[in-house]
């Protein structure tokens, strides 16, 4: 697939790698969003990977829109040579799925959903073809996913489940969005999960929360000192589903600076993974516990 | 020096030049909407001409100031008092320790500018002193100044009272409005003709306008090309694999009322655009009050940068006159 390119006025470069979702699609994104960063191309001044596209803010005073575009079809052609390899981490989330404060804002917001007489987790569970919210929940932690997107707000993760598109996730947003989301939710809308930086609107089905926090502008959270946004474009988050007792016990840990997330560097190779996908995703799932 | 909160008006924040370089990470670049007001209020003042000022919406704040400061007010018209006595705007004021600032009715425009020589010190976040409301960062304790703050003001250099802008210098907020637009991003997810509609029809600016963006009203609903729905996209003919949002960027959920996104943007989303304003124009629509008639004119990118041209032209003129 060739890119697609476009203007987004005299400052911005749009680039669409495909208009349909895949972790293919967000290879070419991520990986042509880190060659663009190495080439060091005087006049960009910024550069945001999204999921199956991404944009470059440049300034026409420097560089003239129609050269930014040369030397960005240029680093087209080369990756699509290059390996698809990429250095990054992967991230254990704990996730305390049917926690009490998603279950009271779904419940204020039930005449916004599509099925107001279940939880948002038994309508996700009985629209996937799932048995239940066990099965639901067991597929959502079981395999890890790509954040292929971080933004719409400060901090915001959006993930892409790595397995293969017959076992993707899909629910809908909510009819109308709600005004009121906790903190630190855990949100599922169209194939992409997310979890909410901060509290405020959104439409994204609830499915539970982190006692993790992931954006902290005061930076007072320990691991969060150096910098108060937790996600980069490219992690590999793996979610663990924990109980009330574990969830409180992190928070508290968290308050007191003990906190400290379970994460470990890889190379994520995309034809190891293709060949077999389960067993490249329990090789990741070891190498967070120190495998 | 020391200004204290007397009544901050509607939403009142402390604001730059911005913060480039986070918008990867969802942290919008944010600043003064109208940057030009914002960079002649501090060279009035013998400021850089990107310290940190209020940016004041529809409703300008009361405040007090501890010891003798130099002030100046430029963007919207609104009547400026010291004292109670009526002041001109886009010029260099004195304020005497103990005295007060405050503002008459909106009359012209939506955001004033006010700089106090010095600065408003606050402290940077992430390079900035830019309020971004939404993530609680920047600014007066990341938020919109209140009743009984009092804002830090750092050490001025050199000013001259009286000191003015040409009138010819400044840029007046016009009504009806017209805003410059590149097409192109997702435009050909519209029907030609319909694309056509959006650049003849007149539109009006609706009530849900601030920093994150504007919403419009009163065009005819846009058309969309049929489609197969992509993998990850969503069912509504406006919807996308969510990408990221250019600064500008003229969305229209379910083709029925446009957004531009200004520089609180979100920094994607999974509505299609159909162009985005050009950069010399982002700062008018700041100054656009809710009902401004507006119309949306088609530009290529010639345009768009000879616009650009024209306009860091109009700047370099101000830093002289005011050098």
């Amino acid at each position: 697939m060739s890119n697609r390119y476009s203007f987004g006025g005299d400052e911005h470069l749009f680039v669409e790698c495909d208009e349909s979702m895949s972790l293919e699609a967000f290879f070419k994104s991520l990986s042509m969003t880190s060659a663009i960063r190495d080439s060091r191309i005087r006049g960009v001044t910024e550069i945001c990977p999204a999921n199956a596209s991404f944009q470059i803010k440049f300034d026409p005073d420097v560089i003239k829109p129609d050269d930014i575009l040369a030397e960005i079809q240029a680093i087209e052609k080369a990756t699509t040579k290059a390996e698809p390899v990429i250095n990054t981490r992967v991230v254990e989330i704990p996730v305390f799925y049917e926690d009490p404060w998603t279950h009271e804002t779904l419940m204020r917001f039930r005449e916004r959903h599509q099925d107001p007489q279940a939880t948002d987790l038994e309508y996700a569970a009985r629209i996937n073809n799932l048995g239940g919210v066990g099965d639901f929940i067991s597929a959502h932690s079981g395999a890890p996913w790509f954040v292929s997107m971080v933004g719409f707000v400060a901090g915001l993760p959006f993930m892409y489940q790595m397995v293969d598109r017959p076992r993707q996730l899909q629910v809908p947003k909510y009819l109308r969005p709600r005004t009121d989301t906790p903190k630190l939710t855990v949100g599922h809308g169209g194939c992409f999960s997310c979890i909410y930086s901060v509290r405020g609107a959104g439409g994204y089905q609830m499915f539970g929360i982190t006692p993790m926090p992931i954006f902290d502008p005061e930076q007072k959270t320990s691991y969060l000192r150096d910098f108060m946004v937790f996600f980069r474009p490219g992690d590999i988050v793996k979610f663990r589903p924990i109980g009330r007792d574990e969830h409180d016990g992190i928070e508290g840990d968290v308050e007191a600076g003990r906190f400290v997330p379970i994460m470990r560097d890889v190379t994520f190779d995309l034809r190891e993974f293709r060949k077999d996908i389960d067993g490249y995703n329990a090789k990741l799932e070891g190498e967070v516990h120190g495998g | 020096m020391v200004v204290s909160v007397i009544n901050p008006g509607l939403a009142t924040t402390v604001q730059d030049l911005g913060r480039p370089g986070y918008f990867h990470l969802g942290i919008p670049v944010g600043g003064a909407l109208d940057r030009m007001a914002l960079r002649a209020a501090n060279l009035l003042v013998g400021n850089d001409e990107g310290a940190a000022c209020l940016e004041a919406v529809f409703m300008g704040p009361e405040l007090e100031f501890r010891d003798d400061a130099t002030i100046a007010v430029t963007g919207a018209e609104m009547p400026i008092r010291i004292d109670g006595v009526e002041q001109p705007s886009w010029t260099a004021l004195k304020v005497r320790a103990g005295g007060r600032l405050s503002f008459g009715f909106l009359k012209k425009g939506a955001r004033i500018y006010v700089a106090i020589a010095g600065g408003i010190d606050v402290p940077e976040a992430l390079g900035s002193r830019s309020t971004y409301v939404i993530g609680a960062l920047g600014g007066f304790k990341g938020r919109a100044i209140a009743k009984g703050d009092e804002l830090p003001v750092g050490q001025p250099g050199l000013t001259k009272e009286g000191r003015t802008l040409p009138e010819g210098l400044r840029r007046p907020s016009a009504a009806p409005a017209e805003l410059r637009v590149l097409p192109g991003l997702y435009a050909h997810r519209l029907q030609e003709e319909s694309l056509a509609g959006f650049f003849e029809d007149q539109w009006k600016v609706a009530s849900e306008a601030d920093r994150m963006g504007y919403r419009f009203k009163g065009g005819r609903p846009l058309r969309f090309v049929d489609r197969e729905p992509p993998f990850g996209a969503g069912s509504d003919p406006s919807n996308i694999v969510d990408s990221c949002y250019p600064y500008g960027s003229i969305q229209v959920p379910s083709g029925s009322e446009p957004i531009i996104l200004h520089r609180d943007a979100v920094s994607g989303g999974g509505y299609f655009m159909l162009g985005t304003v050009i950069s010399a124009d982002m700062d008018l629509i700041g100054q656009m009050q809710p009902n401004t008639p507006t119309t949306f004119v088609k530009v290529d990118m010639a345009e768009a940068l000879r616009a650009r041209a024209d306009r860091a032209e109009l700047l370099n003129r101000m830093r002289e006159a005011l050098a």
